[in-house]
């Protein structure tokens, strides 16, 4: 009997393959411990010997599984052991010691593939709602603003075509505000001057509407009574031709008010009243809406249940109809809480296509919130620790843009904004994604050889 | 991964209860194999059965292979800073989460002169950004091959390869390519990029050096073969770039492109393209443009992508307009959604303070928490940190909320028992809070200062208002 200088038993040579993941191998079944001798002079050893080299030393090179396998069935073959599976024509002469070059098969040709989109179809849609009217019907704008109408995620054109590209509303305030230097300087010449910076948004910087604040109602700043601050709302009113969105000052007890006497003054013109939440008198705002021809904004924070609950009341005890209700779930800065709100947004435009007839409406951004963020306002990190920051005119615009961008994708039919530079690049980035912006380049490899 | 309910893997697990895995009961660890935060291989006695008997072993594998997580998870790299890509489950985050963050790299290439390629280097090696608690960091750094020489290529390849941080190498050219593998292929590096037209000489890279690759065309139908090929012939490890197109319909399709890859993987279960995502916002430098458009529009791809699926990204610029926002966004789409990001309420001693030293108040949300006091910390401020439980909001929200309230401070005030610590009564809140002064004064006795609206502003702040003029 002739035996190997080193015995090897199956099992080991089992184990090693595994180590490869030969998954294959799960139907072989082996009793006991087997060892394998060679006896007699049937095999010839200079053919097993190469073989038995190749095995013992399986760790450097066989690590593919078809390799491993091709090893063990020549092997088998030359043993003469039966293998499970199939059993290739028997190796006649011995292999020899195989270079890396050559162990690597490498295919001739690309399997050919086809990839097949998965499709997805909603049963649900999200309303459109019109803001602004024109004289056709009854109003004084120029043009109207159609939000929502989707029925796939925000620009998924390859499931359904979006009827309606987001619309960016530009802010004014009745009172002049603190701002971020880098917002304020575009503004500086209006601050006072509500219906010269809503003319400004709209000349200047091409904003689609505007929205006016109407801050210093606020009992606790100047408390200006809801029947003067309306004439701000008729001023804005004469000095754009844009559908326009009114805002209170968050005073719970005066927004009501506020926003009614706007309403009155702005009858027809199918504005935003901005807003109604849960904690107020909800039903005041929609019951002015309602009378006057307006839609309402239905505020909530960060919640989508409670977004859930206020747009039920709207539609239920205040009988809104449902091409009157917009949606503002709360925006939350990029670093500072976008994720919740990017989030809930999602969550709530999800809904909505799958069929949740409370949750189906138009959704809006304060994204000028964006600027509460220090890393858009703040000269230096107040941390030693930090990469210094750079300066500070191109990190402001650019954390309204990224945080905008974010909550388009979640599904964001309205931004409210202020930084010019943003406004544009988000117009940018609808129009790009919408399909209507026809740039292209001439090579999209050549970054990889460009020397700059 | 394959299975939906904690049961299908409990029937494979040894079901003893041994707790060695650290959990209770088998049933309690496949609950958590299911949501990721438990591995497989933590069962011990299923891995030393695995070893002598052929049927724990198929148990064991079979478990491998239906928790596996839908997109493959790849390593680039070696050692403390290898970073790992791609092992996604889901396409939206709260569905349960996204697990490995896009990996940031940023660009060098071989004919930039010495000195200008180290300092690249150096500055993405040392990059970092605090964030909730700690650093944000920047993940390695690509190597484009500009000279078409291997030999240049594989000389600054392995200079670069000295910062120790993962590195993907660009060049479309097999021998460069083989040059720098020669090099470093001990550093696990990402290969970019196998085409229709190198493809060949590509996988024998991939397969001799045993590397992870990436393969590229924006035909899916030809993606998706050079993947299956590359598969079939033994890579693992695979990457698919669906080429990003830098503006206009281009760039929309892009967006298309990489949202049917990943849906198609995780929704139609399509395997063969369920491998980590490659997008390239280096590419917003071929848009004719002056330098800044150029950056934001670079922002603004990094942005796109970072939340619609991409793995893995090449960055150009190292300026803080466009790292520091990306990178921001990268926090927050990765942040767990399933982890509230709140601190414990309570007190909070700030470089050890005496009782002379002011009383601030926070809410418990992290990012509010941790911003003030590495704000306070960093500004060697002494003083009391009380740290109200707003229920993880934060202050602005938490205040219009109604979840931040003066009775809610009389509490904190009381329960920290902060009167006996201090020699005053003045309480500092932040300016997010000054509505509530008078109503925290009405409620807890204590004179209430309001704050500036960002604690980055509190050195300043105390100069003018600490003491307080009685």
């Amino acid at each position: 009997m002739i035996k190997l200088a080193k015995r090897f038993t199956l099992q080991e040579f089992l184990e090693t393959l595994k180590k490869y993941n030969v998954e294959e191998l799960e139907g072989v079944k082996i009793e006991g411990d087997l060892e394998i001798e060679f006896e007699g002079s049937s095999i010839d050893l200079s053919a097993v010997a190469p073989l038995y080299a190749i095995i013992s030393d399986l760790s450097n090179f066989l690590y593919h599984a078809n390799m491993a396998l091709s090893y063990m069935q020549r092997l088998s073959s030359v043993l003469g052991i039966p293998m499970p599976f199939a059993v290739q024509p028997a190796v006649s002469a011995a292999p020899p010691a195989p270079k890396v070059e050559e162990k690597l098969k490498l295919p001739e040709k690309l399997l050919e593939a086809k990839f097949t989109p998965y499709k997805v179809e909603y049963p649900g849609k999200v309303e459109e709602v019109v803001l602004g009217a024109t004289r056709a019907d009854g109003g004084t704008r120029d043009y109207t603003i159609k939000l929502g109408g989707e029925k796939s995620l925000a620009f998924y054109m390859f499931d359904s075509p979006q009827p309606n590209l987001p619309a960016i509303a530009i802010d004014v305030f009745d009172r002049p505000p603190a701002l971020a230097k880098a917002v304020k300087m575009h503004y500086e010449d209006v601050l006072t001057n509500p219906a010269e910076w809503a003319r400004k948004c709209v000349k200047k910087f091409g904003a689609d509407l505007v929205t006016i604040h109407l801050v210093s109602t606020d009992p606790l700043l100047e408390n200006t009574p809801a029947r003067e601050a309306a004439k701000v709302v008729e001023e804005v009113l004469q000095a754009v031709k844009c559908p326009i969105i009114v805002g209170g000052s968050g005073n719970k007890e005066k927004d009501p008010e506020v926003l009614e006497k706007a309403a009155e003054v702005a009858e027809g013109e199918r504005i935003l009243l901005a807003s109604a939440t849960l904690d107020m008198d909800w039903e005041r705002i929609a019951n002015a809406a309602k009378k006057y021809g307006h839609v309402v904004l239905s505020w909530t924070q960060m919640d989508i249940n409670n977004q859930k609950t206020l747009n039920r009341y709207l539609l239920k005890r205040a009988n809104m109809p449902r091409n009157s209700i917009v949606m503002d779930p709360t925006t939350a800065a990029l670093g500072y809480g976008l994720d919740y709100a990017f989030t809930n947004m999602e969550r709530i435009r999800l809904s909505a296509l799958k069929g949740d007839e409370d949750l189906n409406f138009p959704i809006s951004s304060g994204t000028t919130n964006a600027w509460g963020a220090r890393e858009s306002w703040m000269s230096e990190s107040p941390l030693e620790g930090d990469t210094p920051w750079g300066p500070r005119e191109l990190r402001g615009p650019i954390w309204e843009i990224i945080t905008g961008l974010t909550l388009s994708l979640a599904g964001v039919d309205l931004f409210m904004m202020m930084h010019p530079t943003a406004v544009a690049t988000l117009k940018e980035i609808f129009n790009t994604l919408g399909g209507k912006n026809t740039a292209k380049i001439d090579d999209p490899n050549a970054w990889l050889k460009m020397e700059v | 991964m394959k299975v939906k309910s904690p049961l299908e893997v409990y029937n494979l697990l040894p079901r003893t209860n041994c707790k060695e895995c650290g959990y209770d009961t088998c049933m309690s660890f496949a609950a958590h194999i299911l949501d990721r935060s438990a591995k497989v291989i933590q069962c011990k006695p299923l891995v030393e059965q695995s070893e002598k008997d052929p049927k724990a072993k198929s148990k064991l594998e079979k478990l491998l292979d239906i928790t596996a997580p839908e997109i493959a998870e790849i390593v680039i790299g070696s050692g403390d800073s290898a970073v790992k890509v791609g092992g996604e489950e889901v396409l939206h985050r709260h569905e349960l989460t996204f697990f490995n963050p896009t990996a940031f790299f940023y660009d060098v290439w071989d004919t930039l002169d010495e000195k200008k390629i180290e300092e690249r280097c150096e500055w993405v090696a040392k990059y970092r950004k605090f964030y909730v608690g700690k650093y944000l960091t920047l993940d390695g750094i690509a190597v484009r091959c500009t000279s078409n020489d291997p030999s240049k290529f594989g000389n600054v390849v392995k200079k670069v390869a000295s910062y120790g941080k993962p590195m993907v190498l660009v060049t479309l050219n097999p021998d460069c390519m083989k040059a720098a593998l020669e090099e470093v292929a001990d550093k696990k590096p990402l290969i970019y990029a196998a085409t229709e037209e190198n493809w060949r000489e590509f996988l024998r890279l991939a397969l001799e050096y045993k590397v992870p690759v990436v393969v590229r065309s924006s035909d899916l139908d030809k993606l998706k073969s050079l993947a299956v090929t590359f598969k079939q012939a033994g890579v693992k490890e695979i990457v698919l770039d669906p080429v990003t197109e830098p503006v206009g319909e281009g760039l929309k399709r892009t967006f298309e492109r990489v949202i049917q890859i990943r849906r198609t993987a995780i929704e139609g279960g399509d395997k063969d393209v369920a491998y980590p995502i490659m997008v390239t916002p280096i590419s917003a430098h071929l848009i004719n443009a002056d330098d800044v458009t150029k950056e934001y529009w670079e922002a603004v791809i990094g942005g796109m992508f970072v939340v619609k699926y991409a793995d893995i990204m090449i960055f150009h610029t190292l300026k803080q307009h466009v790292v520091m926002p990306t990178l921001t966004l990268r926090a927050n789409i990765y942040t767990d959604p399933r982890t509230p990001v709140q601190v414990e309420p309570g007190l909070r001693p700030i470089n050890d303070p005496k009782p002379e030293d002011p009383v601030f108040l926070t809410t418990n949300f992290a990012l509010t928490y941790y911003t003030v006091e590495s704000d306070l910390t960093s500004a060697k401020i002494r003083g009391w940190l009380l740290v109200l439980n707003t229920e993880g909001i934060c202050v602005e929200a938490s205040v219009a909320g109604g979840k931040f309230t003066a009775s809610g401070v009389k509490q904190l005030i009381e329960q920290t028992k902060i009167a006996e610590k201090v020699n005053h009564k003045y309480l500092v809140i932040p300016g997010l809070a000054a509505r509530l002064q008078g109503a925290i004064e009405d409620e807890t006795g204590w004179k209430v200062l309001v704050g500036p609206i960002d604690s980055g502003r509190i050195k300043g702040w105390l100069e003018k208002n600490w003491p307080p003029k009685k």
